[in-house]
């Protein structure tokens, strides 16, 4: 993967002087500060971070925090202070007006929070809006907005008008328009943030199909954590103009960089960010099967390990089966003083192993169900580590506790 | 209690007769009228020549068309674009119009409103829409609309005589002083109310200025700008019957008459004649004022035709 666009040390100060208040932020002064002492407003303050090729990027803070800002500048619909701003490694920030122009029906095409469509004209004109203004002739336009239309399933909508349509039908439009210019970036200012729940869902639904059929560099600006978590390949929280932390989903839940973003589980369900793959553990006992790996050695190993289950994986690390001391002792008593016995005969036929991207909405029943720890396995069938309901309740009552 | 008024009376004469003078604002507007006279008289008199131009071919037009024309084009047009009953309505306005022997007069007063309305939108539309861009010009245009709008209409109609005698071109130019003002205004309002969302979406998909303002700004602000030219035509029509004090001729000539002499049918019959005018003119560019959009769809035409027009402009 390669890096699409970097932000790099970008502030944005509305106001009279705006280098003046970049001299005060350089020593040190906060945004409340320097609006108190010159009425000028720190929009977005040294704002660093980098977006891959074909992933989506969600900067996500509440409103003032500056994300629409940034937004705004990354196509320079607000100029920025200071900083560069590259796309393809072409920095922005000194281009010309008309390079400008040039990039913005190119390049970056954008999605609005209230639809933004042209009331007076139709769905397939409003499509062909970005290709219009480029100079495309008419039937070539059509035919691309026509595409863009079928991509998120309006095609048949083409000639009604925009007061015709849904919110949700609203906003397919604003996506068709921006897809229609086959944008190298996808800007989507609080894209759904007007529809109402149930739509929001099925357009980031939408949306992560039309990523799913072509991968696009996609800058999605929003307020809602649980709309970040499920769209976002990586996350940028913003509090107060400035960047606080950048990652993925998981690396944001786990470890939270401060309170504020700390915070912003409170009250959100995030059974649905972790996988089985970020719960489970590799503490539990496990033997490994291999000739002269005999019943009564695996049980020694458990009593040993004050273990109750023991998970058994071969040499390469596929899971085999899970024993525990009484199927262990169970079988072993069936058996001659002289047989060693084969330990498939001790698995524990109720134990399903899970795989890593299980979500853990999904795991929950099982593991509660389980009397031993549910193991979990990778694509290849590898042993992974278990869940068990301790770590469960565990990682849910950690991030309760970050929430509180 | 009575000293102490007659000391505050007093006090008010000396500050009076200390700070107040006689402003000679009067005399000045008399020289700068005599000046402009003397040294712009090349400059008055292309503008003379291109109004009556316009204004002598108009009403030369419509005085030329038969009747049975005007009664056709529009009935037809109030048809199409308000419904049967305005159509009815216009044929039996035109026929009370032509009952009362005003027909010619109503033509002169449609050429004049036509030629005034044509020149207040080429100067005020492109106006409003430098004063949307500009705060700054804005700010100083909208005392002069102000200016326009309230200084009794009268008052320069003294000074069109004095630069271009009597008749219709006089008569025009007050017109289009007095009807200019809601153009600029309405077509200033207009840009200044597109959603923002919409003028960054225009800009976002790399709208140059000139195509913003054409493909965003001027269309969604179009209902706006069709009131404000619509305010212009009324505006027009009503100043036209003043000016024919100046001799600019058409329907104020009867209402003239008719306080001059105390005819009061006379006057009446001119008035009649103006407000059947206006109705017609005000219903017809109002419906303009409509989305256009909604001519295409073939259900709302139909509805138009049944006469059903109750949606709103500008949804």
């Amino acid at each position: 993967m390669s890096t699409k666009l970097s932000v790099e040390h970008v502030y944005k100060v509305f106001g009279a002087h705006p280098k003046r208040a970049l001299e005060r932020i350089e020593k040190g002064q906060t945004k409340d500060e320097i609006f108190a002492a010159t009425g000028m407003t720190v929009g977005v303050s040294d704002a660093c971070f980098e977006v891959e090729e074909g992933e989506i990027f969600v900067v996500m803070g509440l409103s003032g925090s500056g994300k629409s800002t940034l937004g705004r500048m990354l196509n320079r619909l607000i100029e920025p202070t200071a900083g560069s701003i590259r796309i393809d490694g072409q920095d922005i920030t000194r281009m010309t007006r008309k390079q400008l122009i040039a990039l913005r029906r190119r390049e970056i095409s954008m999605v609005f929070q209230s639809f933004a469509l042209m009331p007076h004209q139709n769905v397939l004109e409003n499509t062909a809006f970005g290709l219009a203004v480029a100079g495309v002739a008419r039937e070539q336009r059509e035919q691309k907005a026509l595409a863009a239309l079928d991509a998120v399933g309006l095609k048949a909508n083409a000639h009604s008008y925009p007061d015709e349509l849904s919110g949700g039908m609203k906003q397919r439009v604003g996506l068709a328009r921006a897809l229609a210019v086959d944008p190298g970036i996808l800007l989507m200012d609080e894209a759904f943030s007007a529809l109402d729940p149930l739509i929001r869902t099925e357009m980031q639904d939408e949306l992560l199909r039309l990523q799913s059929e072509q991968a696009r560099t996609v800058v999605f600006i929003t307020h809602d954590l649980d709309e970040a978590m499920r769209v976002g390949d990586r996350i940028a929280i913003m509090q107060g103009g400035t960047v606080v932390q950048v990652g993925t989903p998981e690396e944001i839940v786990r470890e939270p960089a401060n309170e504020y973003v700390r915070s912003f589980f409170r009250g959100v369900d995030v059974s649905h960010v972790f996988t089985a793959a970020d719960v489970a553990r590799r503490d539990q006992v496990t033997v490994m099967e291999r000739p002269g790996v005999s019943l009564r050695a695996a049980l020694e190993r458990l009593r040993g390990h004050d273990g109750s289950a023991a998970v058994v994986h071969d040499r390469g690390g596929r899971y085999q089966g899970v024993v525990s001391i009484d199927s262990l002792i169970a079988c072993i008593d069936g058996l001659g003083r002289r047989d060693d016995g084969h330990i498939e005969d001790a698995f524990i036929n109720e134990i399903e192993p899970v795989s890593v991207d299980t979500p853990l909405t999904e795991l929950m029943t099982q593991v509660a169900h389980s009397p031993y720890p549910v193991p979990v396995v990778d694509e290849g069938g590898r042993y992974k580590g278990t869940i068990s309901r301790a770590t469960l309740l565990h990682t849910l009552d950690r991030t309760d506790k970050g929430a509180a | 209690m009575i000293s102490l008024y007659a000391g505050i009376g007093a006090f008010w004469q000396a500050l009076k007769d200390a700070f107040v003078v006689d402003l000679p604002i009067g005399e000045g507007f008399t020289a700068v009228v005599d000046f402009m006279q003397t040294h712009f008289d090349l400059f008055f008199t292309a503008i003379a020549d291109a109004i009556s131009f316009v204004a002598d071919n108009l009403t030369a037009f419509f005085n030329y068309l038969p009747p049975q024309l005007v009664f056709g084009v529009l009935a037809v047009l109030a048809l199409w674009r308000v419904g049967w009953q305005f159509a009815l309505f216009v044929l039996l306005g035109l026929y009370v119009v032509m009952g009362m022997d005003l027909w010619p007069e109503s033509m002169d007063t449609l050429g004049l409103v036509i030629a005034a309305t044509l020149a207040a939108l080429g100067v005020g539309l492109p106006l409003g829409v430098a004063m949307a861009k500009s705060d700054l010009l804005a700010a100083f245009v909208r005392p002069v609309l102000d200016f326009m709008q309230t200084l009794p209409a009268f008052v320069y109609l003294i000074p069109a005589v004095i630069f271009f005698g009597t008749g219709r071109v006089p008569g025009t130019i007050a017109t289009v002083i007095f009807s200019m003002p809601p153009a600029v205004r309405m077509m200033n309002l207009g840009i200044r109310q597109v959603p923002a969302e919409n003028v960054e979406a225009g800009r976002a998909f790399g709208c140059n200025p000139l195509q913003l303002l054409f493909k965003v700004e001027l269309p969604l602000a179009l209902p706006s700008i069709m009131a404000g030219i619509n305010q212009t035509i009324m505006l027009a029509l009503s100043m036209v019957v003043i000016a024919s004090m100046i001799g600019a001729g058409g329907l104020g000539d009867p209402v003239l008459a008719g306080i001059q002499q105390l005819r009061l049918g006379t006057g009446f019959e001119g008035g009649l004649g103006v407000v059947i005018l206006a109705i017609i003119l005000d219903r017809l560019t109002q419906s303009f004022a409509q989305r256009s959009r909604q001519r295409t769809a073939i259900s709302t035409r139909l509805k138009g035709f049944f006469g059903r027009r109750q949606d709103a402009p500008g949804n």
